[in-house]
């Protein structure tokens, strides 16, 4: 009962601080899951994100309904799920109810003036904290960097490229 | 109507592979050109108020379009539509990953995948670089934001904090100044 009840804490918190869209809220992922409750091991972790990047859906919540589903099956999942998408629930209704009094003020607009550099500095973190645990070797030093050239320059589909990386990890290892 | 609603965000939400950003062309084309529920300029006031909200964009814009449509008893419909194809594909997937996981040829596979995974999030910060135009005094703050994580730990809740709450007394400083 405890655990399920820091399950739902944990997602709440994450889905009521992440700003910015799926990578920007990693870092916060990794801190509540990994850090705080070792709930996750971080390559574990990785694997769950490159699930995600091919299933449909927000990052979020596909993150959301695998750990829940690892800290307590079927009822972990829908709670996990749940507690992510209840904060954006509670804050769009709002919204959207009193509408022209927060698309007026001037301290939302500064608010989120303020956290745009905040959430480039999270996703790049993300990127770091993630390649700690996925560069074992230079083989896969090399693998990173071509898959970002070839994705960033030359628009490969990410789709294609986890899967590319996952035929070069069989030949590879 | 409520069915009819649900029916579309579920088939967004089951189509839109790649994250929030890539569901918002799709969500537009159902929405504002097919069913015709919103007008244009109602549905980029939805795009502008799901980026500054917490949460996923996509689960945003399905809320704030399912309120303007039938009030909470809508919002609720379009997020269940929108959140129940990736649970559903999800739970799947997960009931046997932790069975295969420890499979040699897994195994092989996800040690090919992890660096992709970096090659991806390094991609959007690049882009993101790139597209956001934020001057050098930012690109700083940005820089001590990553430093602030990977060194001290930091929870993230705090940064967003004090970076949302600084601009708000700097310009709020800055506009005293002026008068």
């Amino acid at each position: 009962m405890e655990i399920l009840f820091k399950l739902f804490a944990s997602f709440f918190k994450i889905g009521a601080f992440s700003f910015g869209g799926g990578y920007a809220m990693l870092p916060l992922i990794k801190k509540e899951i990994i850090e705080v409750h070792g709930w996750l091991t971080n390559a574990e972790f990785i694997d769950i994100l490159a699930i995600s990047e091919m299933t449909p859906g927000p990052i979020a919540i596909n993150s959301a309904t695998f750990l829940g589903y690892r800290v307590s099956g079927v009822v972990g999942s829908i709670l996990a799920t749940a507690a992510v998408v209840l904060p954006s629930f509670i804050v769009m209704s709002i919204i959207t109810h009193f509408l022209s009094k927060f698309k007026d003020s001037q301290f939302t607009d500064w608010f989120f003036i303020g956290i745009r550099p905040i959430v480039l500095g999270l996703i790049a973190s993300a990127a770091i904290s993630v390649a700690l645990d996925a560069f074992i070797d230079l083989k896969s030093v090399i693998l990173g960097i071509v898959l970002f050239y070839i994705v960033t320059f030359k628009k490969l589909n990410p789709i294609y490229a986890i899967i590319l990386a996952g035929l070069l990890g069989i030949i590879l290892y | 109507m409520l069915f009819d609603m649900f029916k579309t965000f579920f088939k967004i939400g089951a189509f839109t592979i790649g994250g929030g950003y890539a569901m918002i062309p799709i969500i537009q084309k159902e929405v504002v050109d097919n069913k015709k529920w919103v007008e244009e300029d109602k549905f980029l006031d939805a795009i502008a108020i799901a980026q500054g909200s917490p949460g996923p964009i996509a689960v945003n814009i399905s809320i704030y379009l399912g309120y303007e449509l039938k009030g909470l008893k809508g919002a609720l419909t379009c997020m269940l539509g929108t959140i129940l194809p990736s649970f559903l594909i999800i739970l799947l997937i997960a009931t046997v990953f932790f069975q295969f996981r420890n499979n040699p040829l897994i195994e092989k596979v996800f040690l090919g995948v992890r660096p992709a995974v970096v090659a991806l999030i390094a991609s959007a910060v690049y882009k993101l670089t790139k597209r956001s135009k934020l001057g050098l005094n930012k690109l700083f703050i940005s820089l001590l934001t990553l430093l602030a994580i990977v060194f001290l730990k930091i929870s993230p809740i705090y940064l967003i904090l004090i970076g949302g709450f600084t601009s708000i007394i700097y310009n709020r400083m800055k506009t005293e100044d002026n008068k």
